[in-house]
């Protein structure tokens, strides 16, 4: 369909100037982005004496050249309009961002690329649940909430310590799936930006801020066997306390007890210690029963002995102290006593 | 160790869309422009910056206020802001003693400074000053570049690119003819850019296509080129790069002759001519030795030959 047939335009208003226009050097049109790039030298003298209708004038020739490349391209008719349908742009500008690369590849699509996996198929969206007896979305809230309503009641296998939390136990194992699935991510993000990322543990800090730096020298100034007590410091620098960098577990604030129950709490503590009685540890006093039998019976032995022979071959002892032969221990207390009392002796049983 | 950027993923679907629709694209978005001022403005720079955003206005964001910004000194800022507003192209309006009604023109690729021009407004007309109709909102004008100095000076030819880049709005496939109403020229005369708007309308010409006749609607102004801040051709290149998608393949071996119909190239193989069957005489019948040598493992043969 010709333009002509549809477009009506008005009559100029000079109707001797024509559509025609003639330039030294053919002007570049660009019809996609409706650019004309005209290279012919200005007319200096009419530029001089009337710039502005110079220009105007210059305009209109080559805004006539574009309208008359425009009508040339084939048209169509779009909703009341005649389209005229044109090339791709020729001036090339530049883009406004990068050209999009493609997604690098994960650790699992190369490896399944490799061995030739194929990609799983679309699943569907909705699944149906056989408990719950309707449809239950794949993923999202709506399945996390079904899974809920369904799963009120877990059986503990037979092979499980009955004791066990089994929803705790459930919740764990989701966790670290996603906590797993979460650094896989990681992973494949730091190989796709080519980062070395070390295979265990945390990788280093390039550069530690002021902070970080204060807390590493007071953990520092920490870490002695005497927990800094002996360490030179400034009198200026704020140490911490060991409480600072290992959490103390705090204590539990118990809740005011009533004057009734305090009453008691306390009549309880006097009563214990009134009513005390000595526990009588039965193994304790087994063991001392045998054992002095024991010394009884080898004392007779040993008088026996002696009695027996009759003044034998006398046996030297080399600096062993007589009592040592009853095989008892040598017993502390000999030496000076550094707290004790001045001259006071202790007696009875160590008490700790 | 480079450094992983974007490793949190977006938690909501909205804010994925966000971030894929400010992501590399193979057909991109419009470009968007901002405009702002320096420390200081005057009276025209005023006028004129509102023209030029009355010129770009759907794609045109400006931002309120002073900024105490210097582009051709520390272009950071504004890269910036072209991060936050998703925008490539920038006016920078600022008035000083040494540089009167300044502006400056850039463009960003990849939120890096591309180019960047520095302009004086000289004899400034406003849209205002005009009378008659205007252009409606958000029409692609028509760009008209003359002069020789456009392709003979590599910073002017450069300018142009970025001028074409600031004020066509975006490349079309299709174009309605009755809508092409707006044509800033800019001519090019011994440093200076004369800038022009006119409006368009068409008249009949007694032959196929109309005739056009152009009226004065402003902005008029004369630029004249200060500081100019051009991408070396290396980054101008690559920002130039053409998506695989977009490139058109050539047709290779198809042609259509003039009365239409359908031509096509077929190459083929040199033939082997040791392999071709030529007329079969006793003399250069094989012997049985030579079958036997050359034999291979022949298909079964059909057995209904034996029954019959």
């Amino acid at each position: 369909m010709n333009a002509e047939n549809v477009i009506r335009f008005e009559e100029t208003r000079d109707p001797a100037k024509s559509t025609s226009v003639a330039k030294l050097v053919d002007v570049e049109i660009d019809p996609a982005t409706l650019l004309v790039s005209d290279t012919n030298e200005l007319d200096l003298k009419a530029y001089r004496n009337n710039a502005d209708k110079y220009l105007e004038s210059l305009a209109r020739d080559d805004a006539q050249l574009l309208i008359n490349a425009l009508w040339e391209y084939p048209t169509e008719r779009y909703e009341d309009c005649i389209v005229a349908k044109l090339p791709p742009p020729k001036y090339v500008i530049p883009r406004e961002k990068p050209v999009p690369q493609p997604k690098p590849l994960t650790r699992w699509e190369e490896f399944a690329k490799r061995k030739g996996i194929e990609p799983n198929k679309k699943k569907s969206n909705l699944t149906w649940d056989d408990v719950l007896k309707k449809w239950v979305p794949r993923f999202g809230y709506k399945k996390s909430a079904a899974e809920k309503e369904k799963d009120w009641l877990i059986e503990i296998p037979q092979s499980e310590d009955p004791y066990v939390d089994m929803f705790e136990k459930k919740a764990q194992v989701k966790s670290e799936k996603v906590s797993k699935n979460e650094f896989q991510r990681l992973r494949n993000i730091a190989k796709a930006k080519n980062v070395k990322v070390p295979s265990m543990g945390l990788p280093p800090t390039p550069k530690l801020n002021s902070r970080q730096l204060n807390s590493a020298a007071k953990i520092a100034h920490l870490s002695t066997a005497s927990l800094g007590k002996f360490q030179p410091h400034s009198s200026k620098e704020k140490l911490l306390s060991r409480g600072n960098i290992v959490p103390l577990e705090k204590k539990r604030k118990l809740p005011v007890p009533s004057l009734e129950e305090e009453r008691k709490r306390n009549l309880n503590i006097a009563n214990s210690i009134l009513n005390k009685k000595p526990k009588l540890d039965v193994d304790k006093v087994v063991n001392r029963q045998i054992h002095s039998e024991e010394v009884e019976a080898s004392e007779q032995k040993q008088s026996k002995k002696r009695k027996g022979r009759g003044g034998g071959k006398k046996r030297r002892s080399k600096g062993h102290h007589p009592a040592n032969k009853e095989g008892k221990k040598p017993k502390g207390g000999g030496g000076k006593r550094l707290f004790g009392g001045k001259g006071k002796q202790q007696s009875g049983r160590k008490r700790r | 160790m480079g450094v992983v950027q974007r490793v949190k993923k977006p938690t909501t679907r909205k804010g994925k869309k966000f971030l894929e629709e400010r992501g590399p694209k193979i057909i991109e978005n419009t470009k968007q422009s901002l405009f702002f001022y320096g420390r200081s403005s005057s009276e025209t720079l005023k006028r004129c910056m509102k023209d030029l955003y009355h010129l770009k206005k759907p794609d045109a964001y400006p931002l309120k206020g002073k900024h105490d910004v210097l582009p051709m000194e520390n272009s950071t800022p504004i890269e910036t802001s072209s991060k936050k507003y998703d925008s490539s192209l920038f006016f920078f309006g600022s008035h000083t003693k040494k540089r009167p009604n300044n502006i400056i023109i850039g463009r960003l690729h990849d939120h890096q400074i591309l180019d960047m021009a520095e302009f004086g407004v000289e004899n400034f007309k406003s849209l205002d000053e005009f009378e008659g109709e205007k252009f409606p909102l958000g029409m692609k004008p028509c760009l008209l570049f003359a002069g020789p100095q456009f392709e003979l000076d590599p910073t002017l030819k450069r300018i142009k690119n970025l001028l074409v880049d600031a004020f066509q709005r975006e490349p079309v496939s299709s174009l309605r003819l009755q809508g092409l109403e707006h044509v800033i020229m800019f001519t090019c005369h011994e440093n200076k850019i004369h800038m022009r708007s006119y409006r368009i309308s068409l008249k009949k010409s007694g032959s196929r296509t109309p005739r056009v006749e152009l009226e004065e609607i402003g902005p008029s102004m004369d630029l004249s080129v200060r500081r100019t801040k051009l991408a070396s051709d290396d980054l101008f290149n690559s920002a130039c790069k053409k998506p695989k998608e977009l490139k058109v393949k050539t047709v290779k071996n198809i042609k259509r002759d003039v009365f239409g119909s359908k031509l096509g190239r077929v190459h083929i193989r040199q033939q082997d001519i040791k392999k071709l069957q030529t007329r079969k005489m006793k003399g250069l019948k094989k012997t049985r030795k030579e079958r036997a040598s050359h034999k291979k493992p022949t298909k079964s043969q059909p057995s209904n030959k034996i029954d019959n």
